[in-house]
């Protein structure tokens, strides 16, 4: 038996039954990663020795006949945005290259209290900007399904994680599409909860209003365990909603002889049908997992989200503005990179931020300066956030009468190295899809339908805000009814 | 003459709630430095901010004392900028959206009391601060970084560096009684930059504003007043003007040095910090936070001046403070004769104070104490003189009147058969006196009572030895 090949509730299950112990489960991962890491490179900062620690932990807690929590023994890699106490967290970022957080964040606080175990962080675009995980500081991260390929991005080391084995679980942040894309590209589940469903305490900030936790799994069973493990109310994070607490439990519809698609009220947005897709056999690929859907019952509308064409643009003032304020406070003071050549504090913070920064990140600080400097406030960010309102109302008009809205994930297959970086305004628009639902605090993940060319293609499910239980009822369904 | 000076402050305020505004760390003045600091306050990455309620209901509690209209919706917004004591890049604050709208200040002046008004109170963060050392390196102490201040704006009211005073002698004993702060100019929770220009009464013309900054007292304030006025004057006498800019009060010197020209206004880009959700206030949030305010100095005034018939200069002294308000009145319930409470705090127990440079808190005397006291003199039992003594052996020890008046044997002598024999020794042994009162020298009569007094160890009756005296003498 291959553990790593095995979902993380079956290894749970191995695990409570005693056929296995979570040291067995750690050690075959750890094994993978060291096989793997070389070719793929989805890891900035490995856990091994603490790893192990804390599989003794759980494994002395089952001897004893003790209670453990929900992740008990499931090893778990952590995008490195997410701080970790004792442990570095880079953001992918030279200027953070050697920070080590005084304190976890609430969701690492709640998977140790789950008895998961952390096995390491992983890497991403720099501080989470970008969709290929190639503005790394610490190199690129490979696609495990074909590594000539990007995995996604931004939480590209996630994905390619789970997708490769090296670990069951991972959790990613998703800004703009950053935890749906990379799955989409490397073929697992990505879940991007509401925005408050999951507590932000402890997140590094990319762009506050829009950014969230989200997890990711190798089917929809094992993201939302991981989703029930770490979403609710956090009293430190103001933003964290109570209607959170109310927990996604399958529940029901875990019985697999119920068809989860009967009588689902599916919509469509035309906005989408109209743009079409370039790549044809992506366009067959989503007519006909929504055939799927129409032949297990569901019913299957289009609806209009008027403002949809205005999405990428207030999405770009609002997030960049966002950046320019979050990342204000690497300058070069009291942690990360500090530039050895200065002489007045003017040149203390330009050197440092010149340095420590890369260019993605450079440009998007530059970007919302501009948006929020006197002057232009006004017909940009100001206006960005009413056309905000505009977008939000829009989703809950179509949610009037719809569970889920479907969709593609990305418009795109997974790109070859340096094919679009340099082409900014390309990637942006591979955004369309996903960026949207941030705007409104959805909640959406992406789960894979199919592959064309041998590269994955995932399906965008989409949900009305803590309607969770609808996009897992619909992936569930889905899954069901193509395996 | 000629010039008319326009005043306006900008008083920042450290209000003097439990914790820090965002975080739960202790709000306390000084503390080891960076020992009252956590991930929040220290701005590190992923650390959030979660608005006090107590802080937010201290803003409100100003903003009803000083008259403000309270927004019924509390939004932080961020001002960004760097600088080495600011964690994050940027102070959370409020922009368009202030906390108290507008709201007022009365100040009695001597013909007339004048209104000065209020521009806005808005609440926001305080920063870190900043120890230059003289190797040419800078240590920063986080400490202060989080606690939460109001910054109050009034509008360019106030004409006169006494007005200003006033003004600060009326904002500070009011947030002080209502609790809010502490408001220590020299331990930095009460900070005030002044904005001043003038205008020629006959050509109009005015002088730009300058901004001041670092002043350490009220007395600098008036100070730093009274110099810029008189420089703004000169410039323009010269027919040259001030430059728009931030000056420095250099204390010693006496004098504004020029910090920095100021072109256009900064650029801090505001912006809603989306971490903080918008809190909605009702009307019934806000009146229930209004009762719980103790009644104002103002309406404590007209009161003390109603109830207690004392004149306005009175009861305006005995207001000033909420301590010195609660003395007076708590000490009138025990001894019911206002006037003679009044004339005593009024008299001795401020002078007291003010020799010791002392704070009314610092006040040993109970008001019970005092009562016995003033009811000791009133009732004949120790003279008005010794009565002062034991105020002052009060005053250093805390002992309670009957206990000093005691030990020390200070119980006056009305006994006419005491004071009888006592002033038929003195007029034995004084017997030219006697004469020479009865020649016209009337001072002969005080040399004799100060001879009782003396040999009574002051504790005679002074008006009943003066009334027997005068009669024996004629008997002789």
């Amino acid at each position: 038996m291959d553990i790593t090949s095995l979902k993380a509730w079956e290894m749970k299950e191995k695990l409570l039954n005693k056929e296995i112990s979570s040291k067995d489960i750690v050690e075959a991962h750890i094994k993978r990663i060291e096989e793997i890491e070389p070719n793929i490179n989805a890891f900035i900062t490995l856990n091994k020795e603490e790893a192990l620690k804390a599989a003794d932990a759980v494994d002395k807690k089952l001897r004893n006949n003790e209670n453990v929590g929900v992740l008990a023994g499931v090893p778990i890699g952590i995008k490195d945005n997410i701080v970790t106490k004792g442990m570095r967290t880079t953001c992918a970022s030279k200027m953070l290259e050697n920070f080590i957080p005084p304190y976890d964040a609430t969701v690492i606080e709640k998977i140790k209290k789950s008895d998961g175990i952390i096995i390491g962080k992983t890497n991403m675009d720099e501080f989470a900007m970008g969709g290929s995980t190639e503005t790394s500081y610490f190199g690129t991260t490979k696609n495990p399904v074909d590594p000539s390929r990007v995995p996604g991005g931004s939480s590209g080391g996630s994905a390619a994680a789970v997708c490769s084995n090296e670990v069951p679980l991972a959790l990613g942040t998703d800004t703009g599409g950053s935890v749906r894309q990379p799955a989409s590209y490397c073929g697992v589940v990505g879940l991007k909860p509401t925005y408050g469903m999951i507590s932000r305490y402890g997140v590094v900030s990319m762009a506050n209003t829009l950014d969230q936790v989200g997890v990711f799994g190798r089917d929809v069973k094992d993201a939302v365990l991981m989703l029930n493990a770490i979403a609710g109310h956090d009293r430190r994070d103001s933003t964290s909603s109570r209607r959170s607490n109310s927990g996604v439990f399958i529940g029901d519809d875990d019985n697999e002889s119920i068809n989860l698609l009967e009588g689902l009220k599916v919509a469509l947005p035309k906005e989408y049908a109209e743009m079409g897709v370039s790549n044809k056999k992506i366009q067959v690929l989503f007519d006909e997992a929504v055939k799927v859907f129409e032949r297990q019952g569901a019913k299957i509308d289009f609806v209009s989200i008027p403002h949809l064409k205005y999405a990428l643009e207030t999405y770009y003032i609002i997030m960049t503005s966002e950046v320019s304020s979050n990342l204000a406070r690497f300058d070069g003071i009291r942690y990360g990179h500090r530039a050895e050549d200065y002489k007045t504090l003017d040149e203390l913070y330009t050197n440092s931020r010149t340095e420590g920064f890369g260019e993605e990140v450079k440009r998007r600080i530059m970007i919302g300066t501009y948006s929020l400097s006197a002057g232009y406030a006004e017909e940009h960010y100001k206006k960005a956030l009413k056309v905000r309102t505009l977008i939000k109302q829009d989703y809950d008009n179509a949610f009037i009468d719809h569970d889920i809205i479907l969709s593609l994930t990305s418009t795109m297959l997974p790109f070859e190295f340096n094919s679009i970086i340099n082409d900014p305004v390309e990637m942006y628009k591979s955004d369309l899809y996903t960026v949207p639902i941030n705007i409104a605090g959805l909640c959406s993940m992406s789960i894979p339908m199919g592959k064309v060319d041998g590269l994955p293609v995932g399906l965008q499910i989409t949900g009305d805000r803590f309607m969770e239980k609808n996009i897992i009822k619909a992936a569930l369904g889905y899954e069901r009814a193509v395996l | 003459m000629g010039y008319k000076t326009i005043v306006g402050l900008e008083i920042h305020v450290e209000l003097a709630t439990k914790h820090k505004v965002f975080c739960n760390c202790a709000n306390e003045y000084g503390a080891e430095a960076n020992t009252l600091v956590c991930p929040v306050c220290l701005g590190l990455p992923g650390a959030l901010p979660v608005l006090d309620k107590e802080a937010l209901e201290f803003g409100i509690k100003a903003g009803i004392a000083f008259n403000s209209k309270i927004s019924n919706l509390v939004r932080m917004d961020r001002k960004n900028y760097f600088y080495p004591d600011l964690v994050k890049g940027y102070q959370i604050s409020q922009a368009d959206l202030p906390l108290c709208d507008g709201g007022y200040v009365e100040i009695e002046l001597e013909e007339e009391t004048k209104k000065i008004n209020l521009e806005r109170i808005h609440i926001e963060e305080d920063t870190g601060k900043q120890l230059h050392t003289d190797e040419s390196s800078t240590l920063l102490d986080f400490n202060r970084c989080g606690v939460p201040l109001i910054e109050i704006v009034t509008k360019p009211d106030m004409s006169s560096a006494e007005e200003a005073r006033l003004f600060l002698d009326k904002l500070r004993a009011t947030l002080k009684y209502i609790g809010v702060s502490n408001v220590k100019m020299e331990e930095g929770s009460l900070r005030c930059d002044v904005n001043i220009n003038v205008v020629n009464m006959e050509s109009g013309k005015k002088s730009n504003i300058s901004e001041i900054k670092n002043l350490n007292s009220f007395k600098g304030v008036v100070k730093a007043i009274e110099f810029e006025e008189k420089r703004h004057i000169t410039l323009l006498e010269e027919g040259n003007n001030t430059e728009r800019e931030t000056r420095r009060w250099d204390e010693s010197k006496g004098e504004t040095i020029l910090m920095r020209r100021k072109f256009g206004a900064a650029d801090y880009r505001f912006a809603f910090d989306g971490d903080i959700p918008p809190v909605s206030l009702t009307e019934e949030e806000i009146d229930r936070i209004r009762e719980s305010l103790p009644e104002l100095p103002h309406d404590k005034k007209d009161r003390f001046i109603k109830e207690y018939e004392l004149s306005s200069y009175d009861a305006g002294v005995l207001t000033q403070t909420k301590e010195l308000a609660s003395l007076f009145e708590d000490t009138v319930k025990y001894i019911n004769d206002s006037k003679l409470v009044s004339n005593w705090i009024m008299g001795d127990v401020l002078r007291r104070l003010k020799d010791d440079e002392l704070e009314i808190e610092d006040l040993k005397i109970s008001s019970k104490d005092l009562a016995d006291l003033l009811k000791l003199v009133k009732d004949g039992r120790i003279n008005n003189n010794t009565g002062k003594k034991v105020l002052k052996e009060m005053f250093d020890t805390g002992k309670a009147p009957e206990v000093i008046v005691k030990e020390q044997g200070l119980i006056q002598i009305s006994d006419e058969g005491e004071l009888l024999s006592l002033i038929e020794k003195i007029l034995d042994e004084n017997e030219q006196s006697i004469i020479d009162y009865k020649n016209g020298k009337d001072r002969a009569l005080g040399f004799l009572v100060g001879q009782i007094m003396k040999a009574s160890k002051g504790k005679a009756n002074p008006q009943l030895a003066n009334k027997m005296l005068v009669e024996m003498i004629n008997k002789r």
